[in-house]
C-alpha cells in the first residue's frame, strides 16, 4: 500500500478523529449510546487501519504486542478492582453506592471506571487478535 | 472488617481467581505465576471450607451483587448442593497447584507457562461461578469463561494433535453453550425472569407450552454436550488425551462434574422433578443414554492403547453412573449421583495425576511405554493401582460407597436390568484397569537397569493426597453421604 499516496494521506487525516471518537464514545457512554466495548472496538479499528496502510511492522512498533498484553490485563484489574474497592468500603462486590460520599456520585464513578476497564481490555484484545491473524504465515516464510 | 470479610466470602470465590489471572499475565514469569495460582487456589479452598460449615449450620446463603436485589440483579446462592461441588472444585484446584509446577515445567515452554496459570485461574473462576450463581444467564456466562479457558489449556498440550482436539472441543462446546443460551432465552421469554428461584416460581403457570418444553430440551442437550453424555461425548477422549497432564487431571475431575451439577440445578430447582420427570419422560431418556454410556464407554476403554485415552473413555462410562443416579429422580438416586460426582472427581483426578507422573518419566504414555514401571516408579504405580481399585468400586474406597448407593437406588425401584448393567460395567472396568496394572507390574521394562526413578516428590505427593482422600471417603463415608442426602432432600423438596 506504500505507493498509494491518496490512501496514506486520507488515513493519516482519519486516524486521529477515529481515536478521539473512540474516547468520546468511551467517556460519554453513560449519557448516550456507547460504552467500553464499542469504544474499545473503535479504538482498535484505528490501529488496525494504520496497520493495513502502513504495514504490520510499523503498527507493531507503534503499539507493541507486549504492551497490549499488559493493558488488557490492567483493564480486567481495573474492572475487578473497582468491585473490590466497593467491598473494602463496606458494600457488596460492584455496589457502586459505596464508591463515593453519596450514592449518585458513587454510581457515576463506578460506571466510568468499569467501562474504562472494559474499553482498555477490548481494544487491546482486538488489536492482539488482529496481530496474530495478520502475522500468520509470515514467520514461516522468513524461516 | 472481619464481619465484612465473612459476609463477602461467597463472591470472593469468584473474585480472587478473576483478579489473580491478570496479575499472572502482568508478572509474566513462570515461578511467580505458579505461586499466585497456588496461593489463590488454597485461599479459595479455605473460603469454600468456611462457607461449607456456615451453610451446614445456618442454611442457604444469598449474596446480592452490585446492590440490585433479586430477581432483578444477580444473586449468588449457596446451599448444601453447590457447596459440595465448590469444595470438590477448590480442593482439586489446590492439590493440582502442588502437582502442576513440576508437571508444567516439563510439558510447557517456560516463556508460556504464565499464560497457562492465568488460563487455569480463569477456568477455576468460571467453574466456581457456575456452581454458586443463582442466575440462569450468569451461569451461561461463567460456563463460557470456564469453557474458553479450558479450550486454550487443552491447546497448550505438547503434541500438535492438542490443537486439533482443542478445536474439536471448541466446536462441540460452543454448540453446547449456544443450546444452553437458547434454552435460557426460551425460559426468559415465558417467565420474564433470569433468577432461577424466580423462574421456578413463575414456570408452573406456563409449563404446558411448547416453548418451555423446547427450552428444557435445549438446556438438557446443551449441558449434556458439556459433560459428554453418550452420544455427545466424541470431543472428550481427544481433549483429555492431548491436554497437558495437569490439565487432564484438573478438567477431568471438575469441568464435567460442574456441568452435571448445572443440569441437576436446572432440572430439580428450576423445572422441578415433577415436571421434568413426571410430566415429561426425561428420566427414561436419560436412563437409556446413561446405560449405553456405561457399557460403551467401558468397552471402548478396554481397546485403548494410550493410558490417558483409556482413562478418558472410562470417564464417559462414569458420567453414565452419575446420570443414571439422577435419572431416577429419587432421593437415593440423587444421593448416589452427588456422592459419585465427588468420588469420581477425586478418583479420576488421582488416576490422571498418576498417568501424568508416568508420562513425566517416559515422555510417552501408551501401555507399552509404561511396561515394567511398577518396579522403577513404585509409589506412582501403587497410587495408580489404589485409585484404579477405587474406580472399579472395591470396598474401603470411595467408589464402592457411591456404587453401593446407586445399586440401592436401582433396587429400590426394582430395575434389575439396570443393576446388571452396573455390575457388567464394573467388571469391564476391572479389565481395562487390569490391562494397565498388568503392564506396570508383570511386564519387563524396555530398558532394564533395575534402578528406581520416581517422578518429583510434589507430583507423587499430590497424587497420593487424592488417593488418600478417596480411601478416607471409603472408610468414613458418613459426612459425604449425609451431605449428599441433605442436598438431595433439598432438591426434591423444592421441586415437588
Amino acid at each position: 500500500m506504500r505507493e498509494h499516496t491518496v490512501l496514506r494521506v486520507v488515513v493519516k487525516l482519519l486516524i486521529a478523529p477515529i481515536l478521539i471518537f473512540a474516547l468520546y464514545v468511551q467517556f460519554h457512554g453513560d449519557y448516550s449510546p456507547g460504552g467500553g466495548f464499542q469504544a474499545g472496538v473503535i479504538f482498535a479499528a484505528a490501529i488496525i487501519l494504520y496497520a493495513l496502510i502502513f504495514g504490520l511492522a510499523e503498527a507493531r512498533r507503534a503499539v507493541p504486542p507486549g504492551v497490549l498484553r499488559v493493558i488488557g490485563a490492567l483493564g480486567v484489574l481495573l474492572y475487578a478492582g473497582t468491585g473490590v474497592y466497593a467491598m473494602l468500603s463496606g458494600g457488596n462486590f460492584l455496589d457502586y453506592d459505596y464508591l463515593a460520599h453519596d450514592a449518585v456520585h458513587g454510581q457515576h464513578y463506578g460506571l466510568l471506571l468499569v467501562e474504562f476497564g472494559v474499553g482498555l481490555t477490548v481494544s487491546s484484545v482486538i488489536t492482539s487478535v488482529f496481530y496474530v491473524f495478520a502475522g500468520r504465515g509470515r514467520r514461516r516464510e522468513q524461516s | 472488617m472481619i464481619t465484612q470479610f465473612l459476609s463477602q466470602m461467597p463472591v470472593l470465590l469468584v473474585v480472587l481467581p478473576l483478579l489473580a489471572a491478570p496479575v499472572c499475565v502482568i508478572v509474566h514469569r513462570a515461578a511467580p505465576a505458579w505461586f499466585i495460582y497456588a496461593l489463590i487456589s488454597w485461599a479459595c479452598f479455605a473460603i469454600a471450607f468456611l462457607l461449607f460449615v456456615q451453610v451446614r449450620i445456618g442454611g442457604p446463603i444469598s449474596y446480592i451483587l452490585g446492590g440490585w436485589p433479586p430477581p432483578f440483579g444477580i444473586e449468588l446462592r449457596l446451599d448444601a448442593l453447590n457447596m459440595l461441588v465448590v469444595l470438590l472444585v477448590t480442593g482439586i484446584a489446590a492439590i493440582a497447584s502442588i502437582y502442576a509446577r513440576a508437571s508444567i515445567a516439563a510439558e510447557i515452554p517456560r516463556e508460556r507457562a504464565y499464560l497457562f496459570y492465568a488460563a487455569l485461574l480463569l477456568c477455576l473462576c468460571g467453574l466456581l461461578g457456575i456452581s454458586i450463581t443463582g442466575d440462569a444467564f450468569n451461569l451461561f456466562v461463567f460456563l463460557e469463561i470456564s469453557s474458553l479457558s479450558s479450550y486454550s489449556l487443552i491447546a497448550m498440550g505438547a503434541k500438535r494433535r492438542a490443537l486439533l482436539s482443542a478445536f474439536q472441543y471448541l466446536i462441540m462446546g460452543t454448540i453446547g453453550g449456544t443450546f444452553l443460551l437458547i434454552g435460557i432465552g426460551f425460559l426468559y421469554m415465558m417467565t420474564g425472569s433470569l433468577n432461577m428461584a424466580d423462574i421456578a416460581d413463575r414456570l408452573p403457570a406456563v409449563s404446558d407450552t411448547r416453548t418451555v418444553e423446547a427450552g428444557l430440551a435445549f438446556i438438557v442437550i446443551g449441558l449434556s454436550l458439556k459433560f459428554a453424555l453418550f452420544p455427545l461425548h466424541i470431543w472428550l477422549p481427544n481433549a483429555y488425551t492431548y491436554a497437558p497432564s495437569a490439565v487432564s487431571a484438573f478438567i477431568a475431575a471438575t469441568a464435567t462434574k460442574v456441568a452435571v451439577y448445572a443440569l441437576i440445578r436446572f432440572l430439580f430447582t428450576v423445572f422441578g422433578a415433577a415436571y421434568a420427570f413426571g410430566q415429561l419422560p426425561l428420566g427414561e431418556v436419560l436412563m437409556v443414554l446413561a446405560v449405553v454410556a456405561m457399557l460403551s464407554g467401558s468397552v471402548a476403554a478396554i481397546f485403548q492403547t494410550d493410558v490417558k485415552r483409556l482413562l478418558a473413555w472410562s470417564s464417559v462410562a462414569q458420567m453414565g453412573y452419575i446420570v443414571l443416579g439422577l435419572s431416577m429422580a429419587s432421593a437415593t438416586g440423587l444421593t448416589a449421583a452427588l456422592a459419585h460426582i465427588v468420588n469420581h472427581g477425586i478418583i479420576k483426578g488421582a488416576l490422571f495425576m498418576a498417568a501424568g507422573a508416568l508420562f513425566w518419566r517416559m515422555r510417552a504414555i501408551s501401555i507399552n511405554d509404561v511396561a515394567g514401571l511398577g518396579r522403577r516408579m513404585p509409589l506412582t504405580a501403587a497410587a495408580f493401582v489404589v485409585a484404579g481399585l477405587a474406580l472399579i468400586g472395591v470396598p474401603a474406597t470411595g467408589g464402592f460407597i457411591s456404587k453401593w448407593l446407586l445399586l440401592e437406588a436401582v433396587m429400590e425401584d426394582a430395575h434389575y436390568g439396570l443393576a446388571a448393567a452396573i455390575l457388567v460395567s464394573s467388571l469391564l472396568s476391572v479389565i481395562y484397569i487390569g490391562r494397565v496394572v498388568e503392564a506396570l507390574y508383570f511386564r519387563d521394562p524396555a530398558d532394564n537397569d533395575g534402578k528406581t526413578a520416581e517422578a518429583p516428590v510434589s507430583m507423587v505427593a499430590a497424587t497420593w493426597v487424592l488417593v488418600g482422600a478417596s480411601v478416607a471417603l471409603g472408610l468414613y463415608a458418613s459426612p459425604l453421604v449425609e451431605t449428599a442426602e441433605r442436598a438431595a432432600a433439598g432438591l426434591l423438596g423444592s421441586g415437588a
